[in-house]
Order: C-alpha cells, then structure tokens, then sequence
C-alpha cells in the first residue's frame, strides 16, 4: 500500500511530535503496525541502511522511506514533517528549562519519562529481533554488534568489523 | 551564553560531527561531548548530561539534543545553525543512497540484510546504555526501565502509555 503525499508528511509529522525517546520505535509502531505501508522487514532494512551512513538514522531513516514512496519529493516531505513538531517544541522547551530546569520535580519526571524511554528502545530491539527470525549466524552478529557497542569500541570500527560478517551471513542466509 | 561569535565554530563542530556520526545520536554521544565540552568549552559534563535528558523527555528524533546546544551557545539562532550543519550534508547523502536502493541491486539487498542485525544490535545498546545513566540518577528507575522493556516488547498498544506511566513513577517515586 502507498500513501498519498500529503498522508506521508501527516504520518512522520505525527512521529515527530509523538516521538519520545527517539523517534524510531514510534517510526516502526506507525508505519509498520498501524498503517501496513512497510513490512517489519523492510522497515528494518530502510533503519539499517539510516544507521549505516553517517547522520542522525531517524532522519535517514525517513530520507529512504519518502524516496521509496515519492522521489525526492518524498524524501523533502518526511524529513521535515520530522523536524518541524520537534524544532517548535524544542525552542519552548530550551526557553522553559533554563528557567524551571533545577526544580526537584522536574528534575524527578525527567528522570522517570528517560528511564521509560530506554525500556522503549530496548523493547523495540527485542520485538524487531524476533520478528525479523534471523539465522544463527544473523543473531550472532547481532550480538556481536550489542556487545561491541556496550564495550564503547568506536562505532567505525563496529561497523568495518561486522559489517563483512553479517554481509556474509546474508549470503548464505540467501541460498 | 556567549554571543554570535560562536555560530562559526558551533557550525563547525556539528558538521565535522555529523560525517562521522554512523549508528545515530546515541552512538555518537561519546564524540560530541569530547567536542562540546572539552574540546570548546560550551558547557560542563553536568550541563550536557541533562541537556541529553531533557531532548530524550521532549519529542523528536534524539538528535534534537544538538538543538539545544546550540541555544545554549547562540540562543535561537544557534539552535538552527547546529541542527543544519548536522542534519543537512548527510541527508543529501541519504538522498542519493535511497535513490540507489530503487534500482534494487542484488548486493545492495544483501549488504542491507546484512546490516540489518547490526543495526537491531546498535539499537538494543543504546537502550541499554540509557537505562544505564539513569539508574545512576536513581536506583529505583531500573524496575520501571525494566518493566517498560516488557510492555513494549509483549504488546502493541502506543509507546506514549509508557511515558506517561515513566512521568508519573518519576513525580511519585523518584
């Protein structure tokens, strides 16, 4: 199913401003559950391909989703229907924190909606890892990545050292 | 704050950021405090800390963290400054890659399916490292980062039913 221009501009509009924590989880639960316009699969291909190359991935993210529907028009719309909620909203926030930022109650709902946050993230790596039934040899890059990460080995690193071996578990995934 | 002057350093920085900021904003938050605060000296370790706080509570990609240190630095002006120079050579990259993706190359496909555990990895991570700074802010948000793991994970209700449930756990217990 294809969206409509303006139907894709509304949805990463509506991401955008409904995603807390980062937008990717809010990106996958719209596009691929409630609307249908992507597979989990594909979803995760476009997010693979945004992680890869340099740049914020939600934004790349959105880049590869509007070309695929829409052409570079596509691309110009979900990336500033990405931006424009967040952009609007940050500029009140910026001007409201250096004033109320240091209240013990503020302090404590940020606390709270940023561990939240990190089980939403977490969360959506675990269900994306389950749906997209990698091969034994796909998980353990997989792994591999999740550890490195953790370590804080430099990302370009990460990606030069396991990007051959899930490549060449794809390749044989394939046959 | 420190006045327009800083707009061309501040320009600078992101851009130089932004090249080799693979994996996203979570990924590269290592670099970007080496830049922003030893490095330039725009803010302390404490002010940035919170700063990535308040962008991962207010919505929008996690990226909007170089928002606001760019108001930080230069007010509204720097605020678009930083997120251009970060956001604007990679997306004409992202542009010309997607373009690619339509030919449906056969190792294109493959080098995307191998990437995609990579990235499921990197997401996981990041997850994890977020969950790791704030249960070093307060103990007690490791049963709720734990418990919104699951929820998220075993359901497919809004993502939002999570945050408001993270605000209220906060103003009540943390």
């Amino acid at each position: 199913m294809t969206p409509s221009r303006t139907q894709l501009f509304l949805a990463y509009l509506r991401i955008g401003l409904t995603g807390f924590g980062g937008v990717n989880a809010w990106a996958r639960q719209l596009l691929v559950e409630k609307k249908g316009w992507l597979t989990d699969q594909q979803y995760a291909e476009a997010l693979g391909v945004g992680q890869v190359l340099p740049g914020p991935n939600a934004l790349n993210c959105a880049i590869n989703i509007g070309t695929r529907f829409h052409g570079a028009a596509g691309a110009a719309l979900a990336g500033i229907g990405l931006f424009a909620g967040p952009m609007a909203v940050l500029l009140g926030v910026a001007a409201l924190y250096d004033r109320y930022g240091q209240i013990p109650l503020v302090r404590a709902v940020l606390t709270g909606i940023a561990a939240a946050a990190a089980g939403m993230v977490l969360g959506t790596a675990i269900k994306m890892a389950i749906k997209l039934r990698p091969t034994p040899m796909l998980t353990a890059t997989g792994l591999l990545a999740l550890v490195l990460a953790l370590l804080r080995v430099p990302l370009p690193l990460v990606l030069l050292g396991l990007a051959p071996l899930g490549i060449w578990a794809a390749r044989r995934a394939a046959r | 704050m420190s006045e327009d002057g800083e707009i061309g350093p501040l320009v600078l920085a992101f851009l130089a950021l932004s090249l080799v900021s693979v994996g996203g904003g979570i990924a590269v938050l290592p670099e970007m405090h080496r830049l922003v605060v030893e490095q330039h000296g725009w803010m302390d370790s404490l002010a940035f800390a919170k700063r990535f706080a308040l962008a991962q509570a207010a919505p929008g990609p996690n990226i909007m963290v170089v928002g606001l240190i760019g108001w930080h630095v230069a007010g509204a002006t720097g605020m678009f400054a930083a997120m251009l120079a970060m956001c604007g050579p990679t997306s004409l990259l992202a542009y010309a890659v997607a373009r690619l993706r339509q030919r449906d190359l056969p190792w294109l496909r493959l080098v995307e399916r191998g990437l995609v555990p990579i990235a499921v990895g990197l997401i996981a991570a990041s997850g994890l490292l977020l969950a790791k700074g704030t249960v070093e802010e307060a103990t007690l948000a490791l049963p709720l980062a734990a418990a919104c793991t699951v929820f998220v994970w075993r359901s497919s209700r809004s993502p939002l039913w999570v945050l408001v449930a993270g605000a209220l756990y906060g103003a009540l217990l943390l």
